[in-house]
């Protein structure tokens, strides 16, 4: 820490020796100003946003002639509007929790290998080809999965089916593959850059003191990853995989082109079928009148919703264990 | 469980950069062995080669022998890991777990070499934690992270951890370094206690701590800049101290350097 004495940049005090009164430049009162000034304009952007979204989300709510959280459809056009989140709550959440099951983990892997096991030479363009995948615009993963990936699942549902189908989650008879379960596949393949790349920041910046404290216990590779490694990259993973969860749950393009849509909620994740907040007021919001619109905006702010609580759960695990946290050695 | 060691022949390196050169000398069992020298003349260097730490820093190789008594710690066949586990090391700054709690930080390379039951992994976490000056300290907070200790307390955790897996030679990288003169007095204290059951190798800075604490002192030092660290000599501390047998010796130990 550099404690010398900081460069005077005050005026002068007046000629009178006191040295009361405030000396403020022009640069100063410039810079207060535009950052508060933004700070305000950001509060004002927020709160016109939100009244405009719950405005129009109570205007809807209160037109459905069905319960708004319950209803298995989606009629918000003519007289008796009868519509209601359940399909998309579940989709959006089911394909989410899929993504996230497959993708954390993989990711964590390989920002494991490139930061501890790769060799230098292979790592780094290893992690380049990662972050180039973070670059790929969402609907060329959308028409790559409705093109290959749909065509090509059959064989590892039917296997699922042998194995799981007896749980009823996994149970499948041909069909096409345009199922919450594939839609969870893409979105894994699409937040693993992110998660990897954070992931991957948060390991290398481990304390070289830490893992040589496991080392010299005769800690192989891996129990110095389990010892150091992982304890010291908890909260920075679970950071990563909320960026991911963020992604994934707001997902537009790549779902609407994946999946067929419909209004059930199926006992398996294979069946085709479902949908999610995001994809179905894609595919609806240019064809729908105003209040069609509202009734999707109401959806919007049910997603925002469930955004809001997952970052807050996420932000209570890693405050829990604060007083464990590596960043406090 | 002490072993002698007898160290001939040592290079060690970092890519290109030859940090220690040629480093032959023995470190008698159930004694304390102090290194002394300059900065950079390749203190640490040397004694991260006793663990065969040093090839874990990117580069780093070493050429020559380390014999345990009668095993060579870089022959063919022997693993890197297995040796860590013979050698203890107590670093410079404290580095306890900073997500596991004081137990846990102390079991924690008992867990490494296999399964324990719970009452004996408890008498050995008491026994080590006794033995490093400890235990009254934290016996009412063992499950409370290790990170929320003082400096000097972390320290004497930190050696608990090593000691708790019966090491047979004991390695301490300037352990004193970060610490206030009444923490380290306790860990002096401890290190005469530790060295009737382990070989224990000290780096130290501080003259007046070689004279305290070691029974031998070697002295290293380097030709200039960039060259490798030596050897100059290694004798009892008493010798060296009133009456060493290099000039360089005598310079550096009365203050009388460069
Ligand atoms: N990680 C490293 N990479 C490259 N060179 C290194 C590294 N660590 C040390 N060196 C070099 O090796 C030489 C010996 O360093 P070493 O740390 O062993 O000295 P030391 O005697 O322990 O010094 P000090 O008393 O300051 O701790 C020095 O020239 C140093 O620059
Ligand atoms: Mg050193």
């Amino acid at each position: 820490m550099d404690y010398s004495a900081p460069p005077i940049t005050n005026t002068p005090p007046p000629a009178t020796g006191s040295v009361s009164g405030k000396a403020v430049r022009p640069g100063d009162r410039i810079f207060l100003g535009l950052s508060r000034g933004s700070g305000i304009a950001l509060l004002v952007i927020m709160a016109a946003i939100g009244a405009f979204l719950t405005y129009r989300s109570v205007l809807a709510i209160s037109g459905d002639k069905a319960n708004f959280f319950t209803t298995l459809d989606w009629n918000a056009a003519g007289l008796e509007p009868k519509f209601g989140i359940a399909v998309l709550a579940f989709g959006t959440v089911v394909s989410s929790v899929v993504a996230m099951l497959i993708a954390v983990p993989v990711a964590v892997g390989i920002a494991l290998f490139i930061s501890h096991y790769a060799p230098r030479k292979l790592a780094s363009p290893l992690g380049y080809v990662i972050d180039l995948l973070a670059a790929v615009p969402s609907i060329v993963y959308g028409l790559w999965g409705a093109l290959f990936l749909v065509p090509h699942l059959g064989g590892l549902y039917s296997w699922l089916n042998d194995y799981l189908g007896w749980t009823g989650i996994f149970s499948y008879s041909n069909g096409a593959a345009r199922s919450l379960f594939t839609v969870g596949i893409l979105l894994a393949i699409m937040i693993l850059p992110i998660v990897t790349s954070v992931s991957r920041e948060v390991f290398l910046q481990v304390p070289k003191m830490h893992e040589e404290a496991a080392l010299a216990l005769g800690a192989t590779r891996w129990e110095v990853i389990r010892m150091s490694v992982l304890p010291f990259g908890r909260s920075g993973v679970i950071s990563a995989s909320m960026l991911g969860l963020g992604r994934a749950l707001g997902e537009t393009m790549a779902v609407a082109t994946v999946l067929s849509p419909s209004f059930l909620i199926g006992s398996s994740l294979l069946d085709p079928g479902g949908g999610t907040f995001a994809q179905n007021i894609a595919s609806k919001f240019s064809e729908a009148d105003t209040f069609g619109q509202n009734a999707l905006i109401a959806s919007g702010l049910v997603l925002f919703v469930i955004t809001l609580l997952v970052n807050g759960a996420a932000r209570l695990i890693i405050a829990r264990r604060k007083e464990y946290s590596g960043a406090a050695a | 469980m002490a072993k002698r060691i007898d160290v001939s022949g040592l290079n060690a390196y970092y890519g290109a950069h030859k940090a220690i050169d040629d480093i032959s000398m023995t470190i008698e069992p159930r004694s304390v062995t102090a290194f002394i020298g300059p900065s950079g003349c390749g203190k640490s260097t040397f004694l991260r080669t006793l663990n065969r730490m040093h090839e874990v820093t990117p580069g780093g190789r070493v050429e020559g022998k380390v014999m345990l008594d009668d095993e060579n710690l870089y022959g063919s066949g022997v693993d890197p890991v297995a040796v860590r586990r013979t050698v203890g090391m107590v670093f410079q700054r404290p580095n306890p777990f900073p997500t596991m709690s004081i137990f846990d930080n102390v079991a924690a390379g008992l867990r490494l070499n296999g399964s324990y039951k719970k009452s004996r992994l408890k008498d050995i976490v008491e026994k080590s934690l006794i033995g490093a000056n400890l235990w009254n300290e934290v016996k009412d907070r063992l499950n409370k992270p290790g990170s929320g200790l003082s400096g000097g307390q972390q320290q004497r955790l930190c050696i608990a951890r090593a000691i708790a897996v019966e090491p047979q030679v004991l390695l301490m990288d300037e352990p004193c370094s970060a610490l206030d003169p009444i923490s380290t007095l306790a860990i002096e204290d401890l290190i005469g206690e530790l060295k009737e059951r382990f070989t224990i190798v000290i780096v130290t800075h501080n003259m007046q701590q070689a004279a305290r604490v070691s029974d031998r002192t070697a002295f290293f030092n380097l030709a200039a800049v960039g060259k490798p660290g030596k050897l100059i000599e290694i004798d009892e501390t008493e010798r060296i101290f009133s009456n060493p047998s290099v000039q360089a010796t005598e310079d550096y130990i009365s203050g009388r350097f460069g």
